[in-house]
C-alpha cells in the first residue's frame, strides 16, 4: 500500500524527523489561509500517488499566500499520469544549501534490510543507480539487531556530510530505521534530506510503501488507504481476499494460485487472444469468493468470454463449482464460459457444472484455444 | 532415491485442529506419509482423525514423544513466524511452512534465525513436497504425479501440479517435486534444489519452474551453466505480465532493474535450458 507525501512525512515526524511545518489543503482558499499562517514563501505539493509530480508541474514554489491560492486551483484542476490530483501539501519552503538521498528498502536478495545514502538528492534515485552508481551509499541490516549508530556514521562519511550534522543524521537515521520497522514498510524514503542554509536537516519530501500482508496489525495504517487513487473492481477484489488486475483484453480469466494465473494469462496470447484480467481466487477459495470473482470480471464490459481454470489443491474443484453455480443464478452472463477443472475433487466439480451450459476442456491449450476461439466468433 | 523427504520421513503437523491441517494431514496419512503428530496449543492430549495422530501443545513435546525429524506448517500468518521459531528451537532440522501472508519483514528475522539454528526451511507460501510414492509433506494432491526419474523444483502451486500433470500423461514421473514457494523472502532457493537433484543419483533430468520478479532464475542459470551434468528443461510464467505492478524506486535499484521473464529466459537458454513456450511443451522437451 502507498502512502501519500503527506501521511509519510507525518508518520516520519512521530520518530523525531525533521520535517517542514505544513498542512493539507482540498481548496484553493484553504490553501491560501495555510500560506497566511505560515507567512513567507510556501511550496504547493499535489498529493498523488505516482513519481515526477515536479517534472509534470504539480510541485511549485509561491511567493505569497495570494501566488499559493493561484498556483492551488492550477494544480487542484490537474492530471498527473491519469490520476486527478484532489489535494496539495502546503509547505513552509526550505532554504537549501543541499539535497541528500535517504532511504530504507528490503534487498531481496541479501535476505536483509538495505539502507541507502547518496550525496546526489533530489532526483530520482534510480536515475543516480542508472549513471552514477558509485554515488550510493549501501549499508545493509541485520534484521534481528536493527541499524546501529557506528552503521549511520559510515554512511555520514560516506556521503561526505559534514561532521557537525554527523549526529543530526544519526538521529534521522535510526528514525528512518524505526519508522520503517515499526510499520511494516517496504519502502521509507527521504528524497531529500536538505541541509539548510543555517546547516540543519530537513526532510523536505517522503514516501512510504506498506506491507500489504501486515496490514492486520497497522490498523491506523490500513485507515490511510487512498480508496480514490485505485481502480474500484481492485478495492472490490481486496475486500474478498482476490488478487486483481485489470487489462484490456476480451478473454476474463479466473484462477487459482499466482504463477498459474500469470501462466493462464501468457498462454492465451500465445494462441493470440488477450487476457482482460489478471485474477488469482487465492487457495482454499470458497463459494463466496468464486461468486465474487466472477462479478468483478463481469463488470468489465470489454470481456466476450470467461476463462476459468482451476487446478485443486488446498482449493477444491468442488467448491469452486458451487460458487460457479451460486455466481451463475445471481448475474446470468450471456457470455460463452470456458471451464477447466483438474485436481482435488474435480470429478464432483465437474458434475455439478454438467448442468450450467458450458465449454469443458482438458488441458491448458485447450482451454486457451477454445476461449480465443469463442472471443473471435462473438 | 530422492530429496529431503523419504520413507524415513517422521512429521509432525504444527496447526493440525484446523480445517487445513486436519484436512491436508488426513490427505498425506492417505498418500503413505509417517505423520507422528500434531502441535496445536491449547489441545494437547487430544487425538486426531479416528484417533491416528496425537496433538501435543508444543513443538519440543512431539519432538520428545516422538522423535520427529519434519514439520509442516499450516497456521494462519500472524501466527506462523512464532511456529518456525518453535520449531527451529525444538531442534528440527526441516520446516517445510505452507501459509501464505506472512510479513516480510517477519521472514527476514525468521530467516535470519533459521541459518543460525542450521535449519532448512521450504517456503513460505509454498505447496510443500512430494516424493511419489514414499512421502508428501504438504498440499500436492498425490494422485497428479508417478514415480519417476524427473526432479522437479517449482516457484508456483498449482503451476506446478499442472506441470506433474502434463508428465504424469505421458507417462513420465519425478523422483521429487518441490515447491519453494513464491514469496520475496523464503528457505530453500532454486540452487539449493538443483544442487541436491545433481548429487542423486535416480534424477535423470530436472524441469524448473520459475516465474517473474527478483533474480533467484538468473542465477540459477549460471550454476546450471558451471555445475550441472544433468539437462534441464524450464518454463517462466509472467511472460504477458504488465510491469509497474511492484515495489518503488528503491526496490528496483536492488534487483537491477532486472527480473523480467524476457531477461530469466534469456539467462537460460544461454546456460543450455531449453525453455518451454507453455508448461504442456515441457514434457516434449524432456525426450
Amino acid at each position: 500500500m502507498k502512502l501519500h507525501e503527506y501521511q509519510s512525512k507525518s508518520i516520519f515526524a512521530k520518530y523525531g524527523i525533521p520535517i517542514p511545518k505544513g498542512r493539507v489543503a482540498t481548496t484553493a482558499t484553504e490553501a491560501r489561509q495555510i500560506a497566511e499562517e505560515l507567512g513567507g514563501r510556501v511550496v504547493v505539493k499535489s498529493q498523488v500517488l505516482v513519481g515526477g509530480r515536479g517534472k509534470a508541474g504539480g510541485i511549485r514554489l509561491a511567493k505569497s499566500p495570494k501566488e499559493a491560492e493561484e498556483l492551488a486551483t492550477q494544480i487542484l484542476g490537474m492530471e498527473i499520469k491519469g490520476l486527478p490530483v484532489r489535494k496539495v501539501l502546503i509547505d513552509e519552503a526550505a532554504n537549501i544549501e543541499q539535497e541528500i538521498y535517504l532511504g530504507i528498502t528490503n534487498d531481496r536478495a541479501a535476505r536483509r534490510p538495505v539502507i541507502m545514502a547518496s550525496a546526489a538528492g533530489g532526483v530520482e534515485i534510480e536515475e543516480v543507480a542508472r549513471t552514477s552508481p558509485e554515488k550510493i551509499i549501501k549499508v545493509h541490516i541485520d534484521p534481528l539487531l536493527g541499524l546501529r549508530d557506528f552503521q549511520s556514521r559510515d554512511i555520514a562519511a560516506g556521503i561526505d556530510l559534514p561532521r557537525d550534522n554527523w549526529k543530526e543524521f544519526a538521529r534521522i537515521s535510526l528514525g528512518l530505521w524505526r519508522a520503517y520497522s515499526e510499520n511494516d514498510a517496504t519502502l521509507a524514503e527521504i528524497n531529500p534530506l536538505v541541509i539548510t542554509k543555517d546547516k540543519h536537516l530537513v526532510a523536505v519530501d517522503g514516501k512510504m510503501l506498506i506491507d500489504d500482508n501486515a496490514l492486520f496489525r497497522h490498523a491506523d495504517l490500513a485507515e490511510m488507504r487512498d480508496l480514490d487513487e485505485e481502480a474500484g473492481a481492485e478495492t472490490e477484489a481486496r475486500k474478498y481476499g482476490l488478487s486483481f488486475i485489470k487489462l484490456d483484453g476480451q478473454i476474463g480469466c479466473m484462477v487459482n494460485g499466482a504463477g498459474l494465473a500469470m501462466t493462464t494469462m501468457d498462454i492465451v496470447k500465445l494462441f493470440n487472444g488477450e487476457p482482460a484480467n489478471f485474477l488469482d481466487i487465492g487457495g482454499g477459495a470458497n463459494a463466496d469468493k468464486v461468486a465474487a470473482a466472477l462479478r468483478i470480471i463481469l463488470s468489465d464490459n470489454n470481456v466476450k468470454v470467461i476463462l476459468i481454470n482451476i487446478f485443486g489443491g488446498i482449493t477444491r474443484c468442488d467448491e469452486v463449482a458451487k460458487g460457479i453455480l451460486v455466481a451463475l443464478e445471481e448475474v446470468k452472463p450471456k457470455i460463452p464460459m470456458v471451464v477447466r477443472l483438474v485436481g482435488t475433487n474435480s470429478e464432483e466439480g465437474i458434475q455439478l457444472l454438467a448442468k450450467a451450459k458450458m465449454i469443458t476442456a482438458n488441458t491448458l491449450a485447450d482451454a486457451a484455444q477454445k476461449s480465443v476461439l469463442a472471443a473471435q466468433g462473438s | 532415491m530422492s530429496i529431503l523427504v523419504n520413507k524415513n520421513t517422521r512429521l509432525i503437523v504444527q496447526g493440525i485442529t484446523g480445517n487445513e491441517g486436519l484436512f491436508h494431514t488426513q490427505q498425506m496419512l492417505a498418500y503413505g506419509t509417517t505423520v507422528v503428530a500434531g502441535v496445536t496449543p491449547g489441545k494437547g492430549g487430544e487425538w486426531v482423525l479416528n484417533d491416528k495422530v496425537p496433538v501435543f501443545d508444543s513443538v519440543r513435546m512431539a519432538v520428545q514423544a516422538t522423535e520427529a525429524n519434519a514439520t509442516v506448517i499450516f497456521v494462519p500468518a500472524r501466527f506462523a513466524p512464532d511456529a518456525m521459531y518453535e520449531a527451529a528451537d525444538a531442534g528440527i532440522p526441516l520446516i517445510v511452512c505452507i501459509t501464505e501472508g506472512i510479513p516480510v519483514q517477519d521472514m527476514m528475522r525468521v530467516r535470519e534465525y533459521l541459518d543460525q539454528k542450521q535449519v532448512r526451511l521450504l517456503g513460505p507460501n509454498c505447496p510443500g513436497l512430494l516424493t511419489p510414492g514414499e512421502s508428501k509433506v504438504g498440499i500436492i494432491p498425490g494422485d497428479i504425479a508417478l514415480p519417476g526419474n524427473i526432479g522437479v523444483v517449482s516457484r508456483s502451486g498449482t503451476l506446478t501440479y499442472e506441470v506433474l500433470y502434463a508428465l504424469k500423461l505421458v507417462g513420465l514421473g519425478a523422483t521429487t517435486c518441490v515447491g519453494i514457494g513464491g514469496d520475496p523472502i523464503n528457505g530453500t532457493n532454486f540452487i539449493d534444489c538443483l544442487d541436491m537433484f545433481e548429487a542423486d543419483p535416480q534424477t535423470e533430468k530436472i524441469v524448473m519452474i520459475g516465474e517473474i520478479g527478483g533474480t533467484d532464475e538468473e542465477k540459477a542459470a549460471q550454476f546450471i551453466a558451471s555445475r550441472l551434468t544433468k539437462p534441464v528443461v524450464s518454463f517462466i510464467a509472467g511472460q504477458t505480465a504488465p510491469p509497474g505492478k511492484r515495489m518503488g524506486h528503491a526496490g528496483a535499484i536492488i534487483e537491477g532493474g532486472s527480473g523480467t521473464a524476457a531477461d530469466k529466459i534469456k539467462a537460460l537458454q544461454d546456460a543450455g535450458v531449453q525453455v518451454a513456450k507453455h508448461p504442456e511443451e515441457i514434457p516434449s522437451l524432456l525426450r
